[in-house]
């Protein structure tokens, strides 16, 4: 009986191992075949390897698309780290009558489709003058990052202990001080954790960045991964590159801090 | 004397009034743009026949939603939602629950275990989605090959391209694609449960089992109530993967009230019903959020 368990158990593990782990070796090995080569033998998994894909997939300007992404995913980050952590600040530390309603305000947010503000955003975003800039998808990722960056931040500085603020004023320092050089550097571990979720979220965000940019050169990775897709067509060893090449980012910093990574996206599970 | 210090506690309350405009204000601004006014504005807009190119627009009333009610091919649609919903619970949650125990477990090269089960969720949607086009690919896809090798020659199909098979395709990929999440979440609420508990159960001389369905289940409830609460909400807005695979086709076998949505909108130019979409969606997503936390509320009080 105790075998029968153990034999079950290992057998899930491995089965899910190749479920999980198959895709990504596919995905490897056919970006490193040359295109005959795939086409004699599409699922081996060694075989001759070049790197002539790579070097198309770069000549072809996939920099482009990782710039775009990285200086919108950036941005953002440290713009939703600033605002969330000054809100929950607030909401934390200052008893004044709307302290609930907003907290709750930026609750509900999470309830919120983000499908549903697809077509006002655009609406709004042409009537600025934003429509196919970067820029526009500013605005939308950082209201969408909000309710969790808020939740997260607000929860964590109230077990600061008020002494440190106390001694603070004390000193005569007063809230914008307060905040600055005692609760902000205090947040560190919940900004870690709020920047790695909303990175990642951002990094591979698709449906707004699909609406408001059209015009390749602005093109974040997501959007420059299908235009690949669609002009390669029975490329499949280009495609392959690109993802790979697309997904390389996120893959370092997981192998480079796992535990850093895993908790950033647990945290998005949070409820009020 | 008095008069100052009322002038000061006016003064101490007019710097903290300001200093939360400043502090407050900017996210709140950018919050209610982007977030809370689009909730009305496309409320109003679904009230109104439009292209969203040109600036005349129709006041037509409930004219969209009534389109809706008889339109077959939004009730394939919000089918197909309904059916990932149960297809996501079902599935990615027990998978995960069962996933997040085996980490738990002692086996060898676990360090090995915990890395690649995690991979699929580091994918960008629009990766997996590329990536899983040519899994599924009818004549070069490793599927077909790989059933072929075993066989099953016979069960080779154009997976995606099929109306009976290409739904089941796309979950199966959502799964794959999720599945890693909830595993995670339910690896951190079964961290949550004080070993103390599990161990006085084994001294007791509860089975495995039975200390499984009597302390580790009902401690995880708070924790699978969010998971399915994430599951449903994320299975009802669902889009990007399905856009990107099959575009809702063939034949509107995979049309999500999202994907239905987007096309009305974005491709058909037709803002008014979209919107009208979009609102049941909103609504839809409400609703269900509402009532799961609702129930979740009411058992607690039952348990206490």
């Amino acid at each position: 009986m105790k075998l029968l368990k153990s034999l079950l158990m290992h057998l899930l593990a491995v089965v899910w191992l190749l479920i999980a782990g198959y895709p990504y070796l596919y995905m490897i090995a056919t970006s490193l075949k040359s295109q005959e080569n795939f086409f004699r033998n599409p699922t081996s998994l060694i075989s001759t390897y070049t790197y002539s894909n790579y070097k198309l997939v770069v000549d072809l300007g996939i920099f482009r698309y990782f710039f775009n992404s990285l200086v919108i995913s950036i941005i953002s980050v440290v713009l939703i780290v600033l605002l969330a952590s000054m809100v929950s600040y607030c909401l934390a530390r200052i008893r004044f009558r709307l302290n609930r309603p907003l907290y709750f305000l930026f609750i509900a947010g999470m309830m919120i489709p983000v499908h549903t503000t697809l077509i006002p955003v655009y609406i709004l975003t042409r009537e600025i003058g934003l429509y196919d800039q970067l820029w526009a998808l500013l605005g939308p990722y950082i209201a969408f990052s909000l309710p969790v960056s808020v939740i997260i931040l607000t929860q964590f500085a109230r077990e600061i202990p008020v002494e440190l603020e106390e001694a603070a004023i004390m000193d005569g320092a007063g809230r914008t001080r307060q905040f600055a050089s005692v609760v902000f550097p205090l947040l560190t571990p919940a900004v870690a954790t709020v920047s790695i979720y909303n990175f990642i979220h951002i990094w591979n965000e698709f449906v707004f960045a699909l609406v408001l940019i059209t015009t390749r050169e602005r093109m974040t990775l997501p959007l420059g991964l299908r235009e690949f897709y669609g002009e390669f067509s029975v490329n499949v060893p280009g495609i392959m590159a690109a993802l790979t090449l697309g997904t390389l980012p996120l893959l370092l910093a997981y192998f480079i801090s796992q535990e850093k990574v895993v908790r950033g996206i647990a945290a998005g599970a949070v409820k009020g | 004397m008095t008069g100052d210090a009322s002038r000061i506690r006016r003064q101490n309350r007019l710097s903290k009034g300001l200093f939360l405009c400043f502090f407050i204000g900017p996210a709140l601004l950018v919050y209610a743009v982007y977030n809370i006014y689009p909730i009305f504005a496309t409320f109003f807009y679904s009230l109104y026949e439009w292209t969203g190119i040109e600036n005349t627009r129709t006041f037509v009333g409930f004219e969209n939603y009534a389109r809706l009610i008889r339109d077959n091919i939004f009730h394939r649609s919000l089918g197909n939602n309904i059916l990932l919903v149960f297809a996501s619970v079902l599935t990615q949650i027990p998978l995960g629950l069962a996933l997040a125990l085996l980490l738990q477990s002692r086996i060898k090269g676990m360090r090995l275990f915990r890395t690649v089960y995690f991979l699929p969720f580091l994918m960008s949607t629009v990766a997996i989605a590329i990536l899983w086009m040519f899994i599924y690919n009818p004549t070069f896809g490793v599927l077909n090959r790989a059933l072929a090798d075993i066989g099953l020659a016979s069960l080779q199909r154009s997976w995606l391209g099929e109306p009976s098979t290409a739904m089941w395709a796309v979950i199966a990929t959502i799964c794959w694609q999720f599945t890693p999440f909830y595993m995670i979440l339910l690896r951190a609420g079964l961290a949550g449960i004080p070993e103390e508990l599990l161990e006085a159960a084994r001294i007791d001389g509860c089975t495995p089992w039975k200390s499984f369905t009597r302390i580790t289940l009902p401690l995880l409830v708070p924790t699978l109530v969010t998971a399915c609460v994430l599951s449903t909400i994320g299975s009802l807005k669902y889009f990007d993967l399905i856009y990107v695979m099959t575009e809702g086709g063939p034949d509107s076998a995979t049309e999500l009230m999202a994907t239905y949505m987007y096309k009305q909108a974005f491709r058909q130019f037709s803002m008014g019903f979209a919107s009208a979409v979009s609102t049941c969606m909103f609504i839809l997503a409400f609703i269900v959020a509402a009532t799961i936390l609702s129930l979740d509320r009411y058992r607690a009080r039952g348990g206490n």
